[in-house]
């Protein structure tokens, strides 16, 4: 990718996130949509959250208990795996995996639509494809992600609890104790707020690329593939600057 | 003296180094049909989306109703818009939305008027286009002709005042084809409406067309109505109508 291709996309990503902000606050306000796409975007995606976190919950707990057992880690578990889940594995997979699908998902649909004119049928029937396509999107994913994140912690620190129990022979107290003593509302805030920043770069990259799609099927394909890598790409650069920038914050 | 509804000077469209338009000038007047006819890619769709302002053209002037288009922001072209209506060519009917829905999303979108009204309205343009019973069909149930036909009905909810009709027969078997054709005459005699029809269906345009215009290299190479098509020396326009092949060399398969 050239530079100033890199710029051009950049400028495309500031310019529709202007138009997205802008048809936001113009009523009226379509709330129905809104609710439409949280259910589309949210609530089918919880199944998939769930089963990535708690297991990656689980799999902390052993790792962490297996690997270092001579520091007699694993009366730590909980707080070894709640922080871990909490700023970092839980925000991150969540928005990796959920954003996979619900980026590819925006694509092809808008790209769909873009490629058999529905798009242009949108404008000259005098509606505007932001208000009525991108925002909905983008306000369902600044909602929703966050809320799974949350989701997905819990049920990881759950994953954690059946393997310390099951495996490790700690008392559930113990470890819940542990999760409960060290985790602080910084590092819950800090999590959430990084699932807030991936879910807005997810949905812009998704409605971008799906805007821009030229070229039949194959352009949808293509679209949605640059959807994925780049929101992938953006999640995983942000989250080190924004682990930087909640640690001098929090 | 019929009055003019569009006033098209300079018309000038470029993608990179292909000039598409070159500085086309002309009039539609109100009530009439024009029928833009040409070669595949010659920007005959290219002209008519710079008619509702869904492309913007590098160079000129699109006069409607004495307001410039062309200088427009997207939002400012939303009222006329409003009064110019497009069938395209795939008929663009939302896939997420069924028939109902779709025929009824201008009226939601503009009007205030109550759900059973909508309802009402939608059955009504569905009958124009000679289509009923179908509200809950979803558009992939549909066959091309039919889909065709509820985007026609869709173009008509808000009784605009201008068609902008994209290929309207393209990939429709010769009956399904007339029928469109005979769509468009009763819409065009029974609402009054001003159409533009971009099509190199001969039939269609001879069923539709009070003036024909004949698109070469950016340029009409030809615009009058019939009699004067018919008397033109223009060797082109006689091939073109007749639907005469051009000479190619022979393949041997």
């Amino acid at each position: 990718m050239k530079i100033r291709e890199i710029a051009e996309e950049t400028g495309g990503l500031g310019l529709l996130t202007g138009r997205a902000f802008l048809a936001l606050l113009r009523p009226p306000y379509e709330i129905g949509l809104w609710i439409r796409q949280m259910e589309q975007i949210g609530v089918r995606s919880l199944g998939v959250a769930s089963i990535t976190t708690i297991f990656t919950g689980m799999v902390l707990a052993l790792q962490t208990a297996l690997s270092l057992p001579a520091l007699g880690i694993k009366y730590y578990i909980g707080s070894v795996v709640s922080k871990s889940l909490v700023r970092e594995l839980g925000p991150v997979l969540t928005a990796l995996i959920v954003g996979g699908r619900i980026g590819s998902g925006m694509t092809a649909e808008i790209g769909t639509m873009k490629v058999t004119e529905q798009i242009d049928a949108l404008r000259s029937m005098a509606a505007d494809p932001v208000k009525k396509l991108v925002v909905p999107k983008l306000i369902a994913s600044l909602v929703m992600l966050p809320a799974l994140t949350v989701i997905g912690d819990a049920l990881g620190i759950l994953g954690g609890l059946i393997v310390a129990t099951s495996t490790l022979n700690l008392p559930a107290g113990l470890y819940l104790n542990d999760v409960f003593d060290s985790l602080t509302l910084g590092d819950v805030g800090s999590g959430v707020a990084k699932s807030f920043f991936f879910a807005y770069f997810i949905a812009i990259v998704g409605c971008y690329n799906g805007l821009n799609t030229t070229g039949g099927a194959d352009g949808v394909g293509r679209a949605t593939t640059n959807t994925v890598v780049l929101a992938a790409i953006l999640v995983l650069i942000s989250d080190f600057f924004l682990t930087k920038l909640f640690y001098l914050l929090v | 003296m019929p009055e003019t509804l569009f006033e098209i000077r300079g018309l000038t469209k470029k993608y990179g180094p292909r000039v598409v338009l070159d500085g086309l000038d002309f009039d539609i007047v109100k009530g009439e049909c024009l029928v833009i006819l040409g070669r595949s890619g010659t920007g005959k769709s290219v002209t008519l989306r710079q008619l509702n302002g869904l492309e913007r053209p590098d160079a000129g002037s699109v006069v409607f109703d004495g307001t410039d288009l062309t200088g427009l922001e997207e939002r400012q072209l939303f009222p006329f818009r409003r009064r110019i209506a497009m069938l395209f060519q795939g008929g663009a009917l939302f896939d997420s939305m069924n028939v109902l829905e779709n025929v009824a999303f201008p009226l939601r979108e503009h009007t205030d008027i109550q759900e059973k009204e909508i309802r009402e309205t939608v059955r009504h343009k569905l009958s124009l286009v000679g289509l009923k019973d179908v509200e809950t069909k979803m558009p992939s149930d549909l066959s091309g002709g039919m889909k065709k036909r509820v985007a026609l009905a869709r173009s008509l909810a808000l009784d605009p005042e201008v068609m902008l009709f994209d290929e309207p027969t393209t990939g429709l078997d010769p009956i399904t084809s007339a029928t469109i054709g005979t769509l468009i005459n009763s819409v065009q005699e029974g609402t009054g409406v001003t159409s533009v029809v971009v099509t190199h269906d001969i039939p269609l345009a001879r069923r539709v067309g009070d003036r024909i215009a004949l698109l070469v290299e950016g340029k009409f190479s030809f615009l009058g109505d019939w009699k004067e098509a018919e008397s033109s020396s223009d060797p082109f326009l006689a091939d073109f109508l007749a639907g005469r092949e051009e000479e190619v060399e022979h393949v041997v398969v």
